[in-house]
């Protein structure tokens, strides 16, 4: 099983989960054509929750993280963020994508702009920031994921983790409520893998509600207070993580962690 | 101790490398004589060049630029104990009618009575470069320069065309009206209907109230340059006029026709692919001839529709068709990621394709956008099949005259050579653009 090499205890004073409600699935179905890849998705988040998705190849993942914030369209049911419900409303989307930071595996960022310029651009833009304002703040959050002499530089200097780093930084400048990870790790080398995990782990412990897809089942074990198992377009476990890797229910969920955790 | 093991205990400095891989030599070596085939090819290529080059020189070093006519020409080349059919270039036809290839019959002043105007658009010519400088080299030069370029669309036809002053400013207000009108609406209302309400409010200021704007402020501060109609137009400056024209409209048409072309409404989609494949499958030649003779069937009778006009129209059209399809190219290349990358962001449309997807994509297309632009340049000589005096048409009308009848190379050559300047140097823009836009690999 492989263990976070966290050289430092994890500070879990401010990980606490309110009653406040983040996010809220309810019946979601969406089909890409005839093929039905998400079915009756149920799923309510709290605020300052960090919950794992965890499954195999094709499950859903993906498609269930980017339908929160309408990157991709969901055909049936409902879905509230932070109380807007997610419509065709272009107003409404605009405003979810603004409160809703998503980091990306590939980490998409803007290779024509410095780094301080893609920390910037959205808040100046969409958030009407002044841009001495924006780019303190920038330069605030490069310093959390301890790039700020990269600032100048562009995506196409950096390493992949320094660029994982980045795209977390870009997120975080628009303060977002709600963070989402689509395998933020998988295209890293193992000892980039560690310095990104780093800075996830540090945002856990400020408090940020996230949602993230990850095979790193140490990340979920020791940082998430809920790990839920897809397969087949549909959520077929969720528990605590103790219980999720020492106890699992379904017999999917022991085929799956067998696999991945290689006994 | 095995034999196979080995520890380097010392670092080598670096050597200097041996002189058959460096300098004149090595260079030589390494890429005019790498073997004995390329050698052959050397050698045989360097003796086609050379006497090109000596035939050339040849013909073109002769003293016959103050020949007033052909047959003085013949004098001076038996003088020189030259004969035959190319015994050497006759320059006097360029040193007197320079002026002509450079502006047709534009107003010279060599009559009684009128005056030479042709400061105009050598004056336009220049403020083109001084409007070009923020947008081509926007480092360098005050970014204040940009409200001058954005005069410059305005201040071009009136320095080349003349009248009065009040027509561009009207035709200028028009813009300021319909953006006024977007700006409110786009606030009240939805984009969309602003930049509907905006658009159509400037054509109905340009249809109906402009021309009378602008003749009631003629009479009241009659500020006017002398007119020059279109027909005295010719030359050189004709085909720059047109050129620039083309050029400057393509750009931004060819943007909006690649976006209407992705959208994911399906009458834009359909109008913009409709449009690209139509002008695309449809020589120049023949919009031209459509220009010129065909559109006063569709006009209303009585309205006179200026010719260059018309053939600004066609050129653009076929120009922003091409410049569609090459941009499409830079946006397919872009991966999806960067939409997404944009739309998480929360970017709208327009933001996003105006600050990620735009930038990125002309930047891959620059090749493309001024393999176009050299193209619509060239294929401006082609008005001269509906009776513009180009400066390919004008050469016709100087070999009419009998002192210089037969006269072909030094013409032609003269020509060739004042577009290659302007293409040449287009080309080498674009390549320093390219590299000044290069930031870190991918
Ligand atoms: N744009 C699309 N059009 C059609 N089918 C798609 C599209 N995107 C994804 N799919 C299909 O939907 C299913 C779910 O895809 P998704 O990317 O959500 O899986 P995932 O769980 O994230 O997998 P992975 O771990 O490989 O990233 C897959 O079977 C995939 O082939
Ligand atoms: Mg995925």
């Amino acid at each position: 099983m492989s263990e976070l090499a966290l050289d430092r205890e994890i500070d879990r004073s401010k990980m606490k989960v309110s009653d406040e409600v983040a996010i809220q699935i309810t019946d979601m179905n969406k089909w890409y054509g005839a093929f039905h890849v998400l079915r009756d998705i149920n799923l309510t988040v709290n605020q300052g929750e960090r919950i794992v998705i965890a499954g195999p190849s094709g499950s859903g993942k993906s498609t269930l993280i980017r339908c929160l914030n309408a990157l991709e369209e969901h055909q049936a049911g409902k879905i509230l963020v932070d109380g807007t419900e997610l419509s065709n409303d272009l107003k409404n989307i605009d405003k979810i994508r603004s409160e809703v930071g998503m980091v990306f595996q590939h980490f998409n960022l803007f290779p024509h702009l410095t780094i301080l310029e893609n920390c910037t651009l959205a808040p100046i833009w969409v958030r009407k920031t002044p841009k001495k304002e924006a780019e303190e703040r920038a330069m605030h959050f490069l310093e959390k994921v301890k790039i700020p002499d990269q600032a100048l530089k562009y995506p196409g200097q950096l390493s992949g983790g320094q660029q994982q780093r980045v795209a977390i930084a870009r997120s975080l400048c628009m303060m977002p409520r709600i963070m989402l990870f689509d395998e933020p790790t998988s295209a890293l080398d193992p000892e980039m893998i560690k310095e990104v995990l780093d800075t996830m782990i540090e945002l856990a412990e400020e408090g940020m509600t996230m949602l993230c897809v990850t095979h790193e089942m140490g990340f979920a074990r020791q940082v998430a207070n809920r790990v839920i198992f897809m397969d087949a377009g549909q959520i077929v476990e969720q528990n605590e993580p103790e219980e999720f890797f020492n106890n699992p229910q379904s017999e999917r969920t022991k085929l799956f962690l067998s696999q991945i955790l290689g006994h | 101790m095995s034999d196979i093991s080995f520890v380097r205990t010392e670092m080598l400095p670096p050597k200097d490398p041996p002189a058959s891989e460096v300098g004149v030599v090595g260079w030589a070596r390494a890429n005019l004589f790498s073997g004995w085939f390329n050698s052959i090819l050397t050698v045989v290529s360097l003796y086609f060049v050379i006497k090109i080059l000596i035939g050339l020189i040849g013909w073109a070093w002769v003293p016959t630029w103050s020949a007033t006519s052909l047959p003085e020409c013949r004098v001076i080349f038996e003088e020189l104990g030259r004969s035959g059919h190319n015994a050497g270039a006759c320059w006097g036809v360029i040193a007197e009618r320079w002026p002509q290839l450079l502006f047709g019959f534009y107003p010279n002043g060599y009559e009684e009575g009128t005056a030479d105007l042709r400061w105009r658009p050598v004056l336009a010519f220049v403020l083109l470069f001084v409007a070009l400088a923020p947008v081509l080299f926007s480092d360098k030069v005050p970014a204040k320069l940009i409200y001058f370029t954005a005069v410059y669309p305005f201040l071009m036809p009136w320095l080349l065309w003349g009248g009065t002053v009040w027509t561009p400013v009207s035709a200028a207000l028009g813009f300021v009206l319909g953006y006024v009108v977007y700006k409110a609406l786009a606030q009240s209302t939805s984009e969309l209907i602003g930049l509907i309400v905006g658009v159509v409010a400037a054509f109905v200021w340009w249809l109906f109230v402009a021309s009378l704007f602008s003749s009631a402020l003629a009479s009241v501060v009659p500020l006017a340059l002398e007119s020059v109609e279109s027909r005295q137009f010719g030359g050189f400056m004709l085909s720059i006029t047109i050129g620039v024209v083309a050029i400057g409209l393509s750009l931004p048409i060819g943007i909006v026709l690649a976006l209407g072309r992705q959208s994911d409404l399906l009458i834009v989609k359909t109008l913009c692919v409709g449009f690209i494949e139509f002008i695309r499958g449809v020589p120049l030649i023949t919009l031209l001839f459509v220009a010129s003779t065909l559109l006063n069937i569709f006009m209303p009778p009585g309205t006179n529709f200026d010719i260059i006009m018309r053939v600004f129209i066609m050129v653009t059209l076929f120009a922003s068709a091409y410049m569609a399809e090459v941009i499409r190219g830079g946006l397919a290349a872009l991966p999806k990621g960067q939409y997404e990358g944009a739309d998480s962001l929360g970017l709208n449309y327009w933001q996003a394709q105006r600050l990620i997807i735009m930038p990125q994509a002309l930047k891959i297309s620059i090749p493309g956008i001024v393999s176009t632009f050299i193209g619509v340049f060239k294929d401006t000589t082609l008005v001269s099949v509906i009776g513009l005096f180009d400066p390919l048409n004008l050469t016709n009308a100087i070999r009419a005259d009998a002192d210089w009848n037969g006269l072909v190379w030094e013409l032609y050559g003269f020509i060739a050579l004042l577009f290659f300047v302007f293409c040449f140097g287009m080309s080498r823009y674009s390549m320093y653009l390219e590299r000044k836009l290069q930031t870190g690999h991918r």
